[in-house]
């Protein structure tokens, strides 16, 4: 097991630095462009000569990229080209407004569709199993801005009771989370409750199952220590890809809300040509990705005894 | 079973009927089925596929899905009516009074639970047992069956256990509660035979000792004869004959027990007096089955006007013997020992095959800490190990042996999928070991042709059967122009007797033993010198596989080609192989003609091999030899004879510490072991037939 998270960490480690070497030379190959996007465009060919010459781009590429590595891991972003400031000033603070809305999703989320998930499949085709997949099926084909822009017209328009927009100016407040998160909430738990759903229908068919029940167990027991464990295995890697899709996914509610997180600052920096930004917000999109799938890798192969003992 | 009418029943099934009911309509599974089973009795339950006789024993147990509904009757169990029992007093009953034992081990125990835990739920559940209790009394019954180290195997998970392990937790798991009644769904069908000879034994130890009763069901006749009282054979959702073994075994009465017997090829007797006869057409669908007797379009006795009345009932023939036949009066009950159409003894040509000390290792990588440490990162596995033999034109040569033994992996080497790592396989005078199938010849690759074990994965879903065969022609001859293929096809199907409109369907239109068929044509089309046939009617029911069996045979005489016949079924074996290679392990333990391997002297493996064989003849006496231990792990095989860890005639430790030498007669019977020749003449056949004394 030791040597597998090992080994799981490297390849995770091999694939940022090939993401990293893509993204280096995607976006600073060119010399002259990323000169003209930090200095702008109003700016003389002396200018950006002398600028390019004072951090060092005129040195061989492969040194280039060792020290821009080095800046990264040491967290040394640069600069933000709109701002002035250094990248990881307003990063940090982004991602951390980003992680907490994804978090209290998360906190809904998973255990709504877990459990609405378990419950349709436990008795597949019945009354319940319906009526939770047609639910499902209806809230995930309505898109995010509609179902925000319907439960703004509801609760902040039509009730009053919440606020509208979540800038948090005035200080952290927890009201202002409520729609997007119900929001994120609503577009997500459909697809998670179906793969659950499908997992545990799975399994209620297998003949392990008909073995518990047949052994006279009450149905109880057949579902919580028999049925889940094997049924959640499928629906635990859905999840870790929910993280990920949060992390990109809430641009449109961030953007709604004018909640200043994550998917807002990519969308500007990409706007603005913020060079220093976009390279810092796609290596951290892409470790988040790469992480979430070795943690549901490991998670994977704990859960399944098949595997973890050969 | 004197005073069968006077004791109390057990289990008392009466006018049942089950349906499933589908978007279709309702498909009836099983109709006026009645049983009754005593305390301590074994009835056993057999019938090919679609029968019934799973069905009967999911409504035992009210498992029959979403959409299966016990339509009418009763099962009485112990006086009370399961069929309108309620949930929990259902649940009650289940995994106690009436316990199961189910086909697949591996798929019957749940993969995240260990081995423990699945046990002791059930003392926990039914008797309130602490967990102490629970624990106690699952190592305890783990012993029971015979398990070695009931501590750690506690510990483990199913798939850390052999086959035969797994179905030895799943027996202890239904006789913890020590049940009345034990449903046993064909618990040995997924095991070798050496294994399942274990767990038979095992099962009627048990069943002895706890007094229970049980009810068997299987597809192999051999096997009920050695663990029932009673039988009852289902057609078609129906019983059609019941009564005890002797009675059925010695006298069946209806058609197609009749027809069954025949299908079965034994061990015990040779092809010359015994020849298989298959029964003729296949098994109707539900909703296909004629007015009246199910079995009418098959039968040879059919009388309309008697036997097209809907509603035929069993008839009582005296001892409890009951038959639903309306002619059974007119039916020579002697019927089962037919007349040989005389086979004449067929001269083999010249050597086609000849097989130069083959051998096939697998490299396998050790990522344990442990191999990083010793440097042993690679070990071999030795699929095949020196093998040496020969086939000649117009020959059947069999090799027999149980999973692991390396069997298939000659089959690939010899096919061409895997090249050899040593040795030599000279077909028609090249050798073919080192030459995959991609740089062999057109002409090689046409003459030397394969039959598989499952002929649903190698047809192509959506070609017709016509152009699929088509193909094959034409890649081995390709000037063919399209009349003449199509003529060609014409004359395949007719070989393997197929209608000849059968070129225009799909293979999901085909029945199993229709599949078959068409593999077989494929694998003539080239007309082949030479066919691997790997366990091709293992996957079908009896009465198919009699009748693929005997056109394999019919073909192969007529065109004198060379057939490897890669086999698990010493029966058949027996029945259609001119000479044997017994493997254990990889390795050649014994050869000879048919008559020399089956009768001594034998190999000790090849002697015990036979002896667990079940043997569906009544008249049969047979040695039992009960191997303990499971197949050693081909990565780390013991050093001396491959045997050795499970011999039963282990000499000492020379078996352990040097590889046996072949002792070979005049003849070329061989056989690998340290006890001398003469010796092993001498121990007793296996197979010993009575004399048939008047049973009358
Ligand atoms: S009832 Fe008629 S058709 Fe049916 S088995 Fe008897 S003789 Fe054959
Ligand atoms: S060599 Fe020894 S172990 Fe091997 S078969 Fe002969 S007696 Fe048994």
């Amino acid at each position: 097991m030791a040597i597998l998270i090992l080994k799981r960490i490297g390849t995770m480690a091999l694939m940022m630095l090939v993401v990293s070497l893509i993204v280096f030379l995607l976006l600073e190959i060119d010399k002259e462009s990323v000169a003209v996007k930090v200095l702008g465009v109003f700016t003389t060919e002396e200018q950006r000569r002398l600028w390019l010459e004072a951090n060092g781009y005129f040195e061989p590429l492969y040194l280039r990229y060792f020290s821009w590595l080095a800046g990264f891991v040491t967290g040394d972003l640069g600069e933000s080209t709109v701002f002035r400031v250094p990248v990881s000033e307003i990063l940090w603070p982004r991602l951390a407004n980003t992680a907490i809305l994804g978090v209290l999703a998360m906190l809904v989320l998973i255990p709504l569709s877990l459990l609405l998930g378990v419950f349709a499949g436990m008795r597949e085709g019945s009354l319940q199993d319906r009526a939770i997949s047609v639910v499902s099926i209806i809230t995930t084909s309505v898109p995010e801005f509609a179902s925000g822009i319907f439960l703004v017209a509801v609760f902040v328009v039509g009730l009053h009771l919440l606020p509208g927009t979540s800038t948090m100016i005035e200080g952290f407040d927890l009201t202002q989370l409520v729609l997007p998160v119900a929001v994120l909430v609503i577009y997500d738990f459909g697809y998670v409750t179906r793969m659950t759903r499908a997992s545990m229908a799975e399994v209620m068919m297998t003949p392990y199952i008909r073995t518990a029940v047949l052994k006279g167990l009450p149905f109880r027991r057949v579902i919580v220590r028999h049925a889940l464990r094997n049924a959640l295995i499928a629906p635990f890697t859905v999840i870790m890809l929910q993280i990920n899709w949060l992390l990109s996914g809430v641009i449109v509610v961030e953007l709604l809300f004018a909640y200043k997180g994550f998917g807002t600052l990519l969308l500007e920096a990409a706007l603005n040509g913020d060079i220093f930004v976009i390279e810092a917000c796609t290596m951290v999109a892409v470790f988040v990705a790469v992480a979430t799938q070795t943690i549901a890798d490991l998670g994977y192969t704990l859960l399944n005894p098949r595997i973890r003992f050969t | 079973m004197e005073n069968h009418m006077t004791r109390q029943p057990l289990l008392e099934i009466e006018n049942l009927a089950v349906s499933y009911f589908t978007r279709a309509g309702e498909i009836p599974a099983v109709a006026d089925f009645n049983l009754r089973l005593d305390a301590g009795e074994a009835v056993g339950l057999v019938g090919e596929s679609g029968c019934g006789k799973t069905t009967v024993a999911m409504a035992i147990m009210r498992y029959l899905g979403g959409n299966g509904r016990i339509v009418d009757g009763s099962i009485r169990f112990q006086d009370r009516d399961l069929t309108t029992m309620g949930k929990e007093e259902l649940r009650q009953l289940r995994g106690s009074a009436i316990a199961m034992v189910y086909q697949e081990p591996m798929a019957a125990l749940n993969p995240s639970m260990t081995i423990g835990a699945q046990l002791m739920e059930v003392p926990r559940f039914h008797d309130g047992a602490t967990h102490a209790e629970a624990y106690e009394r699952s190592r305890e019954l783990l012993a029971d069956v015979k398990l070695a180290d009931s501590a750690r195997l506690m510990a483990a998970y199913p798939h850390q256990l052999s086959g035969g392990q797994q179905q030895r937790v799943v027996i202890a798991m239904a006789l913890l509660s020590n049940p009345k009644l034990l449903l046993l769904d064909e618990p040995t069908t997924a095991l070798d035979v050496t294994v399942e000879a274990g767990i038979v034994e095992l099962i009627r130890e048990l069943a002895q000792k706890y007094g229970t009763g049980m009810l068997y069901i299987s597809h192999n006749l051999g096997l009920i004869r050695d663990t029932c009282d009673r039988v009852c054979i289902m057609y078609s959702g129906r019983a059609v004959e019941m009564g005890s073994v002797r009675q059925l075994f010695e006298q069946p009465r209806h058609p197609y027990t009749q027809g069954l017997f025949h299908c079965i090829a034994l061990p015990s007797t040779d092809k010359l007096a015994r020849p298989l006869k298959p029964i003729r057409g296949q098994l109707p669908l539900p909703h296909q089955r004629p007015p009246g007797c199910s079995f009418a379009p098959r039968c040879d006795h059919f009388a309309a006007g008697t036997c097209d009345t809907p509603g035929l009932k069993m008839h009582e023939i005296g001892g409890g013997h009951e038959v639903r036949c309306e002619r059974w009066r007119d039916i020579d009950k002697d019927a089962v020992t037919v007349t040989a159409p005389a086979e004449a003894a067929q001269a083999v040509g010249e050597e086609v095959i000849s097989v130069n000390d083959l051998s096939k290792y697998y490299a396998v990588r050790d990522r344990s800490v442990a191999a990083m440490i010793t440097r042993r990162r690679v070990r071999y596995v030795k699929a095949n190990e020196s093998l040496t033999f020969t086939a000649r034109e117009g020959e059947t040569v069999a090799i027999v042996g149980e999973s692991g033994c390396g069997k298939s992996t000659f089959a690939k080497v010899l096919m061409g999928l895997e090249t050899a790592t040593d040795g030599a396989i000279e077909f028609q005078g090249k050798d073919i070991a080192n030459t995959d199938v991609q740089q062999r010849s057109r002409k090689q690759v046409s003459a030397l042709q394969m039959v598989f074990q499952n002929p649903f994965d190698t047809l192509n879903p959506s070609q017709s059967v016509g152009s699929q065969i088509g193909r094959v022609i034409r890649k081995f001859d390709s000037s063919t122009d399209r009349s003449k293929v199509r003529s060609r096809v014409v004359e395949l199907l007719d070989l393997v007797k197929l209608p000849r409109d059968f070129m225009h369907r799909r293979p999901r239109q085909l029945s199993g033993g229709q599949k078959q068929r068409v593999g077989i044509a494929r694998a003539f089309a080239g007309n082949p010198s030479a066919v691997v046939a790997d366990e091709p009617v293992s996957a079908l029911d009896v009465s198919v596989a009699a009748a693929v069996t005997a056109l394999l045979l019919d073909i192969q005489r007529r065109n004198r080609t060379t057939l490897l016949f890669i086999s698990h079924d010493l029966g058949v074996v027996r029945y259609l192989a001119d000479r044997v290679v017994v493997m254990y392990l990889g390795r050649v333990m014994e050869q000879g003609t048919t008559e020399e391997v089956f009768s001594p002297p034998y190999h000790p493996y090849t002697e015990a091999l036979l002896s667990a064989v079940p043997v569906a003849d009544t008249r049969v006496r047979k040695k039992r030899i009960i191997l303990e231990g499971t197949l050693p792990s081909p990565l780390n095989p013991p050093k001396g004879c491959p045997f050795a860890s499970r011999c039963q005639r282990k000499i000492g430790d020379i078996c352990d510490t040097t590889p046996p030498p072949v002792l070979a007669s005049p003849s070329g019977h061989a056989i690998a072991c340290h006890i001398a020749l003469a010796e092993l003449a001498e121990v007793e056949p296996v197979f010993t037939v009575e004399q048939a004394d008047a049973a009358e």
